[in-house]
């Protein structure tokens, strides 16, 4: 008689404890602003399934490792004057037409990030520079083993990294992130653990995790983290 | 009142069309197929074009072009093993650009043989299982 009593109890309880659950997207530790701001769009903690149709359904890109990811200052600046990061929008795929000599993009299609005040986007950024995933050892990325020039030949030639990323304005593929300004937006530390193993972050992403040795990481790294800093 | 009727017919249609739009090499094909034309999408669209025909948004930073799937005559040359091999260990373990990845941390040996049966279907082989 009792076990029909405690199966009800026990459903009951699961069902209490999965409407507990934050929604998809919303990360646990994110700000009340941030969530509100930013959860439509972005995952704000760490998709507990991640699956294909995440990134084929997802409106952003995924924050919930922001704090290993960006520099807060660019972050600052970005957010109130937002620029095309991804050429490609969130999933290149679904802006590309066929065409000759190849298929492009329709830019006009490419979603637009809106725009914060200064205010805001200081305290945005404070938030999202609490999110970390455990994944960024510090100290990964040794600055003082980089040779730049073997790391440009790395990036446009032996590892074909251009093929999808720019490295400069209008050079390079479509279909990553460009990275003529990633040295000062990402963190190096960042930039050589998600080159090593893309899918530790995005089980499905289409970068694929090239065999890098550890030199090789460190020079393209090197190389990429040192884009966009004359601009500065 | 007529008239709205048609529009709002023809609304309807497109919505229906955009909803099932797929790739002409997929549609009304099998699931398996259907899937691996979406993988196909996701991971080598970049490079190998929307329709399959070597033209990606990529190629543009490209020094070698990617191969043209929709080519019969040259796809029929390559063995199957083959294209598993690239697809798993990348380009230069089969003697081709290294700018073709191993994909190996992405798809799973099934997902990759099912892409190897794919890629025979999308050229038009003749060899599909």
């Amino acid at each position: 008689m009792k076990a029909p009593v405690l199966i009800a109890a026990c459903a009951g309880l699961t069902v209490l404890a999965l409407a507990a659950l934050p929604a998809a997207g919303e990360a646990q530790g994110a700000s009340p602003e941030l969530t509100t701001q930013c959860a439509s769009c972005h995952a704000l903690a760490k998709p507990e399934n991640a699956t294909l149709e995440h990134l084929w359904t997802r409106k952003g890109p995924d924050l919930w490792y922001a704090g290993d990811k960006f520099n807060r200052d660019w972050l600052v600046g970005w957010l109130q004057n937002p620029t095309t990061i991804r050429p490609g929008g969130v999933l290149w795929f679904k802006h590309a037409k066929p065409g000759e000599p190849r298929d492009t993009i329709d830019a006009a299609a490419v979603e637009k990030h809106p725009k914060v005040d200064a205010a805001a986007a200081g305290r945005l950024a404070d938030a999202l520079l609490q999110l970390k995933s455990g994944l960024v050892p510090e100290g990964g990325f040794k600055p003082e083993a980089v040779n730049m020039t073997m790391g440009k030949l790395a990036f446009s030639k032996l590892r074909g990294c251009v093929a999808c990323h720019q490295d400069a304005a209008g050079q390079g593929g479509l279909s990553g992130p460009e990275l003529y300004d990633a040295g000062q937006r990402l963190r190096p530390d960042y930039v050589i653990a998600y080159t090593k193993n893309p899918q530790q972050f995005d089980p499905h992403v289409w970068m694929p995790t090239l065999t890098l040795s550890e030199p090789d990481l460190q020079r393209l790294t090197g190389y990429i983290v040192s884009l966009g800093k004359e601009n500065k | 009142m007529l008239r709205h009727g048609f529009a709002a017919l023809g609304l309807a249609a497109l919505c229906v069309g955009i909803a099932f739009h797929q790739p002409a090499t997929a549609a009304g094909e099998s699931p398996k197929i259907q899937a691996t034309a979406h993988l196909y999408d996701t991971y080598c669209a970049q490079c190998h074009g929307v329709q399959r025909n070597g033209k990606g948004v990529n190629t543009v930073g490209l020094s070698v072009q990617p191969r043209d799937h929709s080519d019969t005559v040259a796809m029929s040359s390559l063995p199957r093993d083959q294209m598993i091999k690239a697809i798993t260990e990348g380009g230069a373990s089969v003697n081709k650009s290294a700018l073709m990845p191993s994909w190996s941390a992405v798809l799973t040996r099934e997902q990759i043989e099912d892409m190897a049966d794919y890629l025979l279907f999308v050229c038009k082989c003749g060899q599909a299982k």
